[in-house]
């Protein structure tokens, strides 16, 4: 049985939301739910619509209809930047880094700290700082990234993924999506990413974890909503659930048996 | 805790492609000088070594930041041209003489050279045509251009003012201000690319322009501003090189672009984006240079020089592509670890799990 879960004040509230893509349709209504220090996984067969929800809630595509509250407030986030300055940020699937940059530059990218004074707005950049805040961001993540000025390029996968998430975690105040994550990892580098997944969350933030691997989803989120066909058909408290149930509300098994 | 870097300065100096050629430019400098040693290391050679560089390295700045972005500009030599034509015609018509009218000049092929980068980056970054078919066609484009206005004759009207102190004087003696313009040139190119937030986007632009969206970088404007830095840089060696030659040099500069990207390449810039550094263009551009100088002088014929550069050309992008496929190769692109019952076996990952 999906026990549907009282959600009282969330922090982020996603209702009626539709999307098409022509004679497609990606979102039919989809309802989704974020709350502050929790892991929300969100599942579904493919073209169920989580992407779409995901790239409509960070604001790469806009919605059709439906509504947004952040905090209790409506919101409208037209592209990217809107999003990122609310405090919602992204971990992409295929990470998007810069491999010719270190750590640091990768953190900063687009948002580097500039001196103060004329050297500042020459452009001159601040690189202490940016040094100095990166490695407490790494630091306080746990993170397997050691040095700072090697290329991102030739760090291993597990590192890449750990600096993608500290850059997200480094700019996020309030959501991050973690888009798949662990889709081209190893075990012991899912692991690590677990691990920096609970890390955010302890920090306070809303988690949105996207993925396909029901025994990550269920090791690691409080709260599963599952998207079919472009609605969401169940919230399911992960701690007394199982992956059969998981699966029957994704294949939508569990509404034929219930009716 | 995260460490600071590791590897000694020796590991790291040898590791940058740039002191590599610093290296083989040493090489190359000691042969000729043990070979004609009252010839060679004159200071009557070692100017003219740098006189014969200067233009080619004011070209080069450009052209380091346009294929940082894994971009080309072939246009370069055309637009050198097409600026030197409008700079001499401007001066031409307020009587060719004085510096205020060098000066305006001087405004005159920056704002043409400007133009054509402008146009280079508006169909590179919005019009998403690829750089070498772009700029090969703004190549023929210019050059035509300048034929049209000057009906393929060479103007000769340069003021004497600039021609003697540009083209011909020097600063402390022996110093050829033509050096120490291209060298100011360089210097603030070099501390925009290395310095600025502008120079990193650069960079990044080149690694990856889909990660700089991604984060709100304002990718085809970057771009824009990079080839115009490329025709700003076309258009001031314009300025420079009718100081020099006291002509246009509508005939010349056909081999300019492929000398000036070659010269940038050898000195360490990858052609996929993202590495490069301005000072080792310089050092690639002075490699052919130093070649001719030192041919000619011990007595081998100077078109061997286009042997040996093209030879330094290919190693330089084997060099490069060996590099890069080691970086990926020590990246989570390689295959799979073998795990054995969740115990790792042979990891190479020297960092533990916290």
């Amino acid at each position: 049985m999906a026990e549907r879960r009282k959600v009282d004040m969330a922090l982020l509230e996603a209702r009626g939301i539709v999307r098409t893509y022509g004679s497609v349709i990606a979102l039919d209504g989809a309802d989704f739910d974020v709350e502050a220090g929790q892991v929300t996984a969100l599942i579904g067969d493919n073209g169920a619509g989580k992407s779409t929800l995901v790239k409509i809630l960070s604001g790469t595509e806009n919605s059709e209809a439906g509504e947004v509250m952040l905090d209790g407030n409506r919101v409208n986030f037209n592209n990217p930047a809107a999003a990122r300055s609310h405090g919602i940020e992204t971990v992409f699937q295929d990470l998007a880094l810069c491999p010719h940059l270190d750590p640091v530059k990768n953190l900063y990218l687009n948002r580097e700290i500039k001196r103060s004074g004329l050297l500042g707005l020459l452009g001159f950049m601040d690189r202490k700082s940016m040094r100095d805040h990166s490695v407490e961001v790494f630091t306080d993540l746990g993170s397997t990234v050691r040095k700072l000025n090697e290329p991102v390029g030739t760090m291993s996968g597990g590192q890449k993924q750990s600096v993608a998430v500290a850059r997200s975690a480094a700019w996020a105040s309030k959501i991050i999506f973690f888009d798949e994550p662990t889709a081209a990892l190893g075990v012991v580098q899912t692991a690590n990413v677990l691990d920096l997944i609970r890390r955010v969350r302890d920090k306070g933030i809303g988690v949105v974890l996207i993925s396909h691997s029901m025994p990550e989803v269920l090791e690691v989120a409080d709260t599963v909503q599952v998207l079919r066909r472009g609605r969401r058909v169940a919230t399911i408290n992960a701690a007394d659930s199982s992956i059969e149930e998981l699966v029957g509300a994704m294949t939508g098994k569990l509404d034929e048996e219930a009716a | 805790m995260i460490k600071s870097e590791q590897v000694s300065i020796i590991q790291r100096i040898t590791r940058v492609q740039a002191l590599q050629i610093v290296l083989v430019l040493l090489t190359i400098s000691i042969i000729f000088s043990i070979m004609a040693p009252d010839a060679f290391l004159t200071v009557f050679n070692l100017r003219s070594i740098m006189m014969n560089t200067a233009i080619f390295a004011v070209l080069g700045v450009g052209a380091t930041f346009v294929i940082i972005t894994a971009g080309i500009d072939l246009s370069i030599g055309s637009v050198l041209i097409f600026s030197s034509v409008i700079s001499a015609m401007v001066m031409g018509n307020l009587g060719a003489s004085g510096w205020t009218t060098s000066l305006i000049g001087l405004g005159a092929a920056i704002l043409s050279g400007a133009a054509w980068g402008w146009l280079n980056g508006v169909l590179v970054a919005k019009a998403k045509v690829p750089p070498f078919i772009v700029t090969l066609g703004t190549m023929g484009a210019a050059l035509g251009l300048a034929q049209v206005l000057t009906g393929g004759i060479d103007l000769y009207e340069i003021p004497t003012e600039m021609v003697d102190t540009i083209g011909f004087g020097n600063l402390f003696g022996e110093l050829p201000n033509l050096v120490v313009l291209a060298a100011v040139v360089c210097l603030l190119g070099g501390v925009l690319l290395h310095m600025t937030r502008f120079g990193l986007t650069t960079y990044a632009v080149g690694s990856n322009p889909e990660a700089c969206r991604r984060v709100g970088v304002k990718v085809d404007r970057h771009l824009i501003w990079i080839y115009i830095i490329s025709g700003v840089t076309a258009g001031l060696a314009g300025w420079m090189s009718i100081a020099f030659f006291q002509q246009t040099s509508i005939g010349g500069n056909s081999m300019t672009p492929l000398t000036v990207i070659a010269g940038v390449v050898i000195g360490g810039t990858s052609l996929f984006g993202g590495i490069g550094t301005i000072f080792g263009s310089v050092i690639g551009l002075l490699i052919p240079v130093v070649l001719q100088s030192g041919f000619i002088i011990i007595g081998v014929e100077s078109y061997w020089q286009g042997v040996v550069i093209g030879i330094f050309l290919i190693a330089a992008v084997y060099i490069d592509g060996k590099r890069r496929e080691r970086a990926v190769r020590g990246s989570g692109r390689k295959p799979r670890r073998l795990q054995v019952g969740g115990v790792q076996v042979g990891s190479t990952e020297k960092e533990g799990i916290k």
